[in-house]
């Protein structure tokens, strides 16, 4: 009862949280945007982990999120891989933002194969970056992305339909895009490693090509 | 030069036992006439029953009154002498199958190369007990010497002639190799080893003697030359194993399968080959058999890696009947590259390269499942793509930066009219010539809810708009 305990020893102790607890070390991939790298911990895409992007639909500047990501690593001649991809890819329009094609790779697989597909990728240490759009997945099956992601030190990106937001998910970042009046927001629903930032990025501003 | 003889003394037992899913029951591989048979080889557990070589099988069925009776077929036993040759390749050019049991391995020049002898030694006894094969295995400056060696004791092995010499004077006759009517001519002399033979004059041995039981003496100690017919691995690999019941699920498949992939594996390691398109043969009683053909992106050896890509595909496939033997054919083997690794590629040891991950995705989601985009030259946005399979060639590719991201497999058509539009039109007028005969008006547009698209409309202002992609 009257043992004698230093504040050091006390912080010591594991199970006290510090608030500002040493900065992790979080190692990541930057997204190539300036401002979604300062909203999201560590500066970037958290590495060897799953990363999903909440979209409500298509063609709202989800692809612009992570393709900078994408053209850094087909340059860095690094295997990148999209499992079945809901459109064809102009390849035009990718080369033309850096993505090196001959470094891309397209997997064609339905339901429980796809799934299967992005685990086979994420798990093999073979692929730098493995996006995928798993449609009826649940809990567990995103948690063996998750895990094999981290296994394979890979990146995932997983595109989920923004009504899956209020489920929990074992990702690592999720983010989700809304549209506002032809602007496309952004913001952060979960960030392993960091408090969720309250700012709301705008990732595409109104009419202009 | 030094010889290696692995000596393989029950090679067709070891045939029947690699395959058997029950290694512990008794078995006996017997051979002679069917009234006359008697048993050739007897396995451990037929062994300790009290059976052994020569016995009559009637009289070993009254010893142990279950056991597994196989018929010797010399023809299995060949085809897996070649496999072990085959193998043995990868450790010298000069392999001679003229002894029937054994394989003669030149080591002297491969020391260099692997190491030292006990090295050597332990790495071949570890492949070999890895194939399921037992042996023995001597050395020594000549190649019958060497035999006569391994018959007598595993494991010896001398490189000078002076321990030589002793080592052969010691064998007894019976060890040899001789001639079965010299060995008893000369016991019938009064002599017991070759130590005892070698005292005689030359010339009294061969006034009683045939020629060639000098030239017998004289190769194995190497005072005459043995010329041996070399061998080399067949350029094309085929191996089969039947069963003894038909088998009816792709899991029991998967013993047999691993052991005949780790027999390729083991021949294309010899030949420094690797494969990239093989058969799997698996043969029903009444019907053709079922063939699974197999290729792959890159040739690839690795016993693992050729399992991993067969079980899926095996898996995958519905087989009409029941199986009753399995095979492997390859034709072309072409030059194994291993995959370049670089010094600091932080990839856990274990994980595949892109090739053979690719492999392992075709082999369960079909051949053309797994697949590369390159642009054309053609510029309706239908033509502008087209899929291949992953090469390396570094092609320039046309850049277009006014095209979206996504692209429609079919254009769909637009409910209403574009909130805005942002940027065109763009005339696309192409393929007159071909039938494929477009000719449209692209526009950017923002649709109502906000999303960027990449729309036409083909017969002039007021007709429908079509969404063909977005900008994404």
């Amino acid at each position: 009862m009257s043992a004698v305990l230093t504040l050091v020893d006390v912080l010591r102790d594991p199970r006290v949280w510090r608030g500002t607890a040493d900065a992790v070390a979080l190692a990541t991939e930057p997204t190539g945007h300036a401002l979604l790298d300062a909203a999201l911990p560590g500066q970037g895409w958290p590495q060897h982990a799953l990363s999903e992007i909440l979209i409500p639909i298509d063609g709202i500047g989800e692809l612009g999120l992570i393709v900078p990501t994408l053209a850094r690593l087909t340059q860095a001649e690094k295997v990148v891989v999209l499992v079945a991809p809901p459109y064809v890819a102009y390849p035009l329009a990718w080369a033309a933002q850096g993505v090196v094609m001959r470094h891309l790779h397209f997997i064609d697989a339905t339901g429980r194969d796809a799934l299967w597909a992005a685990e086979q990728c994420l798990r093999s240490g073979a692929c730098a970056a493995v996006v995928c759009w798993p449609l009826k997945a649940d809990d567990r099956a995103l948690r063996r992305l998750q895990v094999a992601a981290e296994t394979g030190h890979a990146l995932g990106f997983a595109y989920r339909p923004s009504s899956t937001a209020g489920n929990p998910s074992p990702a690592a970042t999720r983010v989700q895009l809304t549209v506002h009046e032809s602007e496309t927001r952004l913001c952060v629903v979960k960030c392993r490693g960091g408090r969720v930032p309250t700012t709301t990025l705008t990732v595409r501003s109104r009419r202009r090509a | 030069m030094l010889w290696a003889c692995i000596l393989l003394p029950q090679l067709s037992l070891d045939d029947v036992v690699r395959r058997s899913i029950d290694p512990a029951a008794p078995l006996v591989i017997a051979e002679g006439p069917s009234q006359r048979r008697v048993v050739r080889h007897a396995n451990g557990p037929a062994q300790r029953a009290g059976l052994r070589r020569g016995q009559p099988v009637a009289a070993a069925r009254a010893l142990l009154p279950e056991f597994r009776c196989i018929a010797y077929d010399p023809d299995k036993e060949t085809q897996l002498r070649l496999i072990l040759a085959g193998w043995a390749y990868g450790y010298s050019s000069m392999i001679s199958l003229r002894e029937s049991d054994a394989i003669l391995v030149e080591i002297g020049a491969s020391l260099t190369l692997f190491g030292p002898w006990p090295q050597l030694e332990r790495r071949l006894r570890a492949e070999l007990a890895e194939l399921g094969i037992t042996h023995r295995i001597a050395v020594a400056p000549t190649a019958l010497g060497a035999c006569v060696l391994a018959a007598t004791q595993d494991g010896m092995a001398v490189m000078q002639a002076g321990p030589f010499n002793n080592a052969l004077t010691q064998v007894f006759l019976e060890s040899a190799l001789l001639f079965p009517a010299d060995v008893v001519a000369l016991k019938a002399m009064g002599l017991r080893r070759l130590r005892d033979v070698f005292r005689l004059p030359r010339a009294g041995l061969a006034k009683r003697f045939s020629p060639e039981l000098l030239d017998h003496l004289d190769r194995m100690r190497g005072e005459a030359a043995d010329p041996l017919p070399l061998h080399h691995p067949a350029a094309h690999f085929s191996a089969r194993m039947e069963f003894d019941h038909a088998i009816e699920s792709s899991e029991t498949l998967l013993f047999p399968l691993r052991r005949l992939l780790g027999d390729f594996s083991a021949y294309l390691h010899g030949r420094d080959s690797g494969v990239q398109q093989f058969d799997l043969v698996l043969e029903h009683d009444d019907l053709a058999p079922t063939i699974i053909s197999i290729g792959l992106q890159s040739p690839q050896r690795q016993a693992s890696v050729l399992f991993e890509i067969c079980r899926l595909k095996v898996q995958n496939t519905s087989v009409p009947a029941a199986i009753r033997a399995l095979g492997i054919r390859a034709r072309d083997l072409p030059a194994f590259v291993p995959d370049a690794v670089d010094l600091f590629d932080d990839r856990a040891g274990g994980q595949l390269s892109w090739p053979q991950l690719a492999d392992r995705l075709r082999a369960r989601l079909g051949p053309d499942s797994v697949y590369q985009l390159t642009a054309t030259e053609d510029p309706r946005p239908e033509r502008a793509w087209q899929r291949t399979v992953f090469n390396k060639r570094n092609d320039a590719l046309p850049v277009d930066g006014t095209r979206p991201t996504w692209l429609f497999r079919t254009p769909l058509p637009l409910h209403g009219v574009p909130q805005h539009i942002l940027a065109g039109p763009e005339r696309i007028e192409s393929g007159w010539w071909s039938g494929g005969d477009v000719r449209r008006d692209y526009y950017v547009i923002e649709t109502r809810l906000g999303q960027r698209a990449w729309a036409f409309q083909s017969g002039g202002e007021g007709s429908l708009w079509m969404l063909h992609g977005w900008f994404a």
